[in-house]
């Protein structure tokens, strides 16, 4: 990863940028975000298998857009991110830096977002087989079993908010869950509130998904919320033919349609 | 013992449902008492949350009803409405929810004896569906709760 150091610090010293975001060691060995804004600090920007935050959450945000231009280390599921955030508006397209990384930890360069959308189409993640076991076993289940499994990860929820806090699609600025006139989901972390917050959170979500797990990896009581999205993803695949953060093209699932949307349930 | 006596709630859009199930009633044509119809300017208002809502609130079975496609008085919402559905229903299935409790159909301003055909349909099924205790149990949480938080 010499390569991204060396980038970092060239983009860093020649002012084109005036912060790289990437990843760092944090303590316990674990990785954490970084925000680089000297080039001598770039020594500590690494990438790895175990970088797991999507650092498209931070492209937007006020607080770090005002440091000025950005730069981004972006694996797979970030080059998504920013292909969505920019389809729905919070992006300007080619408004920063993409250092791009592969799986295999190289260094690839974008020109523009168009390469971008390029890549990613030439690209396909796979899900980690730990998540298509649980989607397989969640399949193979009756509906009641689903509803059990399901009641049993929810009651485990204490609305900490922290799936909600870590994805970049969770970009507005008031969130349905804060609404208390009319209060559509209750605050308490009981039964009915973490259900509904949950139902809520992964219909937002159908269509947008990056599928890069990050909510499911923030979850402290360790909740496999990301498998809603994932399946959900799986299914709208089936039913639309189109999966999220492959396109430049603003053409958001649910704000759009077809006249000739198949469905097999209105009477 | 009664006999159980479902609750259903239809959310219905005010151009072609609401003015058909008007028609019912100036039809003369006698249908189950056991929906409470809401008035919604279109389908697509009718927002998933509201859903939730209603099934919180005790409701055994829902009725989502609007215009036919192509009929849509907005020229479009319930085309947004019917891919929001299709969407919602798979999510409710994934987490294990009884979605034929939902049951959605297109009744227009003429089809005053198909709205009759409707609620008596979803009468009769969720009647064999028995109450939707599971779904209740669950919105109790949010009873005890309150107490408990006074």
């Amino acid at each position: 990863m010499n390569k991204l150091k060396e980038k970092a610090k060239e983009l860093l010293s020649s002012g084109a940028v005036q912060v790289v975001v990437g990843y760092e060691e944090g303590t316990g060995g674990k990785i954490r975000p970084a925000f680089v804004s000297r080039p001598e600090d770039a020594d500590k920007l690494l990438y790895n298998a175990d970088c797991h935050h999507n650092l498209a959450l931070y492209l937007y945000k006020h607080e770090t857009k005002r440091i000025g231009k950005m730069a981004v280390v972006a694996p797979p599921f970030v080059l998504r991110s920013i292909l969505i955030l920019t389809t729905e508006f919070q992006l300007e397209e080619d408004s920063l830096v993409v250092l791009g990384v592969t799986p295999e930890e190289e260094l690839i360069e974008f020109a523009n977002f168009k390469e971008i959308e390029t890549w990613v189409n030439q690209h396909p993640i796979g899900m980690k087989e730990k998540d298509r076991e649980m989607l397989n076993r969640l399949n193979a289940m009756s509906r009641d079993e689903r509803w059990q499994f399901w009641q049993n990860e929810f009651s485990k929820c204490i609305k900490c908010f922290a799936c909600r806090g870590t994805c970049p699609m969770c970009s507005c600025f008031r969130c349905t869950v804060d609404y208390n006139a009319p209060q559509w989901i209750s605050v308490g972390s009981h039964q009915l509130g973490n259900f509904d917050w949950h139902l809520m959170r992964a219909m937002h979500l159908a269509g947008r998904c990056s599928v890069c797990g990050q909510c499911g990896e923030a979850c402290p009581m360790d909740i496999p919320v990301h498998l809603l999205s994932f399946q959900i993803n799986e299914d709208i695949f089936k039913m639309f033919g189109s999966r999220a953060g492959l396109t430049l093209k603003k053409e958001s699932l649910l704000s759009t349609w077809k006249s000739n949307d198949v469905e097999n349930f209105i009477r | 013992m009664d006999q159980f006596e479902p609750k259903i709630v239809a959310f219905v859009c005010n151009w072609c449902t609401y003015a058909g199930a008007d028609l019912t009633g100036t039809s003369r044509l006698k249908y189950a008492h056991n929906v409470r119809i809401i008035r919604f300017p279109c389908t697509g208002r009718i927002d998933f949350l509201l859903l939730q809502q209603a099934f919180a609130k005790g409701a055994d079975g829902i009725i989502v009803s609007g215009c036919h496609p192509n009929d849509c008085h907005y020229t479009s919402g319930n085309f947004h409405a019917r891919r929001r559905w299709m969407v919602f229903r798979q999510m409710l299935e994934n987490m294990g929810v009884e979605a034929e409790r939902i049951v959605f159909s297109w009744v227009s301003a003429a089809e005053g004896a198909k709205w009759a055909d409707l609620v008596n349909e979803t009468v009769e099924s969720i009647k064999k569906l028995g109450p939707y205790h599971k779904y209740q149990d669950m919105a109790k949480s949010l009873e005890e709760w309150e107490v408990t938080h006074e």
